[in-house]
């Protein structure tokens, strides 16, 4: 059981190829993070992952416990398995966020199941209990005059309503303070179980004090130029992502 | 009519059907007209072949609030029921029979501001040939729990005239809708419609009409609604249905400190088009206009909004503010904006806008991104695109009414 992303080349529509040949697996119960520099494809990954169409994916596959994903389309990767935590999240107004998540799960319903609104929304303010949300933002339309901790804390909760097989987290530590930073830690780690994958998107290291995960891969130009454990991020705290470019550890 | 009227009003009808013989048709190249369709404006085929429709259906199928405070139904302009619960104080008659018990409340609030917004020529018609609708007098000082709901339905090729007067006193409180329906779903009718909303001192007034009639109908809806001071007026117009349907609202902030919302969504889809022209005009010191129009545009369809914010001389201290906004849906749809602003008077605050824009590419991945299919997706952001005018309206019970129409709409939509 594994999300396996196997020599994923990626373009923009204008040719630009951002991704360069991409190796990566994550078996289910392990925490992987990317680092890397700005520019070096650790987002667009995350979006080609989740099926975003402006990105053309020119070679290479994507697996969700083994069946190959390249042709399902976003909400069908969603439904399958896979989540996407947003770097920016976009507001959607006019829609309440509580029947913003009942739709996500209704969709994932066969056709005349309806959801249980009892168990919905005792399922919905236990989740938002532990990430210390006011209830008054089940009522709010989604993201919409949010602080960036609150949307980033919003997406986190998302995910665990959903409860996806994997999770990509894009950035998800940029915007916030250490006290947010330790609620959506508080939230991913609750997360954690053998049957679900992880993947961290980071800039930097101080997510992994929080959250620590079980390998680290650099990226850097479209590619992965280096993995190892929990270590090497500190090892890239340290001597910065130039070092990456010392002949000695190419 | 009966020869029961009150002269007052047979001299009136007679006066206006004159006028509206005189008044010439509006043509293409009329400032008022621009844009517009001026070929639904032929009202001949509709002579007046009126069905004699199936009244308990026609009450069976008249649903709105869970339980308005009173409900009327009209088939074509006669009524076929009336409930009500309010208190005796308030008088809420059909206009037939608030002719004959207050003629003289009538008298002193019937078609008293000229139209002038394009429709002259029909407010006579209106006014010449109005059989019926609701009358609402709230006195001083009562104030009414719950909404006032009223159906109106068009059954046969035939045109209706309702006509909805509203006049609150002093410190008075009232909410009323008015429900269009079309009782068959492939028979043209017409619909001249008129409400006159007269908010008195100090008082609240709501006013709600759904428009929901069936796609091969017409209707000219003309607002005109004046506030005393500190008056709070609501006005909300929601179409979904109707060929085409015209619409006039003006607002006469009369008193100081009033204050007038101007609000409406419409969802035309295939071929409908919505031409809206409305016109704040402050009178008065210090008072307050917001005009919030939000139109979701599918299909072939087409939207014309005209507005002008109009700042009397004395006017000063005005806040007024105007707000088109098209939401594009399909390709082929076309919206024309023509936001407008004259400023007479000192110390004001003003502004007026219009934009138009489709579903960025952006808002619909982060939706798919948790699962929910395109289609939906796009009808999601677009029912919440609309919730921004209907929660200007601050009552549950309505909103959710209002919602329930709006949701009927999208699923009717391919």
């Amino acid at each position: 059981m594994s999300l396996k992303i196997d020599n994923l080349h990626a373009t923009l529509e204008n040719g630009t190829e951002i991704l360069k040949g991409v190796s990566l697996e994550i078996p289910a119960g392990e925490i992987h993070a990317i680092m890397g520099p700005n520019g070096s494809g650790k987002s667009t990954l995350s979006k080609v992952i989740a099926g975003h169409e402006s990105y053309i994916p020119t070679a290479g596959t994507v697996t969700l416990d083994g069946a190959d994903i390249s042709e399902m389309s976003i909400d069908e990767r969603s439904r399958a398995g896979i989540f996407l935590a947003f770097q920016y999240p976009n507001e959607v107004p006019g829609v309440s966020n509580a029947n913003f998540i009942r739709a996500a799960l209704q969709s994932r319903l066969p056709k005349g199941e309806e959801i249980d609104a009892v168990a919905y929304y005792k399922s919905l303010y236990e989740k938002m209990d532990l990430l210390e949300m006011d209830r008054k933002f089940t009522a709010r339309a989604v993201n919409e005059g949010f602080s960036g901790g609150e949307k980033k804390r919003n997406e986190i909760l998302q995910m665990m309503m959903l409860d996806p097989k994997y999770c990509v987290m894009d950035e998800t530590d940029s915007g916030l303070d250490i006290d947010a930073l330790k609620i959506v830690a508080k939230g991913v780690n609750a997360m954690r179980s053998p049957d679900r994958g992880m993947l961290l998107i980071t800039h930097y290291q101080r997510l992994l004090d929080y959250i620590k995960p079980d390998h680290v891969h650099v990226m850097s130009e479209g590619r992965i130029v280096k993995s190892g454990g929990p270590e090497l991020a500190l090892e890239l705290e340290e001597k910065g992502y130039d070092f990456l470019k010392e002949p000695a550890l190419a | 009519m009966t020869s029961t009227l009150p002269a007052w009003f047979q001299a009136r009808q007679q006066a206006a059907q004159k006028r509206y013989e005189e008044t010439p048709t509006p043509k293409r190249g009329d400032e008022q007209w621009r844009f517009a369709n001026i070929k639904q404006l032929k009202f001949d085929n509709l002579s007046g072949e009126a069905v004699e429709a199936d009244a308990s259906d026609l009450i069976a199928r008249s649903t709105g609030l869970e339980s308005p405070v009173a409900k009327f139904v009209f088939i074509n302009d006669q009524v076929v029921l009336t409930e009500s619960s309010l208190p005796e104080t308030v008088i809420c008659l059909s206009l037939a029979d608030a002719l004959e018990k207050h003629p003289e409340l009538v008298e002193a609030h019937f078609m008293k501001q000229e139209t002038r917004l394009g429709s002259a020529k029909y407010a006579a018609l209106h006014e010449a040939s109005v059989k019926n609708g609701l009358f609402i007098h709230v006195p001083d000082g009562v104030v009414i729990e719950g909404t006032i709901e009223a159906h109106h339905w068009i059954s046969g090729e035939t045109t209706v005239f309702p006509h909805t007067l509203i006049v609150t006193g002093k410190s008075a409180e009232v909410r009323v809708i008015d429900i269009f329906h079309s009782a068959e779903d492939t028979t043209p009718g017409l619909a001249i419609a008129f409400n006159d909303l007269c908010a008195g001192q100090n008082s609240s007034l709501d006013y709600i009409a759904i428009q929901e009639l069936n796609e091969v109908s017409r209707i000219i809806s003309i607002n005109e609604t004046s506030t005393a001071r500190d008056a709070r007026a609501k006005g909300f117009i929601l179409n979904t249905g109707a060929a085409w349907a015209r619409n006039e609202s003006l607002s006469r902030l009369e008193g100081e400190n009033s204050r007038s919302d101007m609000l409406s969504v419409s969802i035309p889809d295939h071929v409908q088009e919505y031409d809206q022209r409305t016109f704040q005009h402050h009178v008065s010191p210090s008072a307050n206009s917001d005009l919030l129009y939000k139109n979701t545009l599918y299909g072939h369809s087409k939207t014309v909004f005209s507005g002008l914010i109009f700042v009397g001389e004395t006017a000063h201290h005005t806040d007024a503010y105007q707000t088109c906004r098209n939401l594009f849906m399909s390709n082929d749809c076309e919206a024309n904006s023509m936001p407008g602003l004259e400023i007479n008077a000192d110390q004001v605050a003003c502004s007026h806008g219009s934009t138009s824009a489709q579903i960025a590419d952006e808002e619909i991945f982060y939706l798919q991104a948790r699962g929910i299919h395109p289609t939906q997706a796009r009808q999601l952001i677009a029912r919440g695109y609309s919730v921004e005018a209907v929660a200007r309206l601050e009552n549950e019970e309505v909103e959710d009414l209002l919602m329930k129409f709006i949701d009927s709409k999208f699923a009717r939509i391919k």
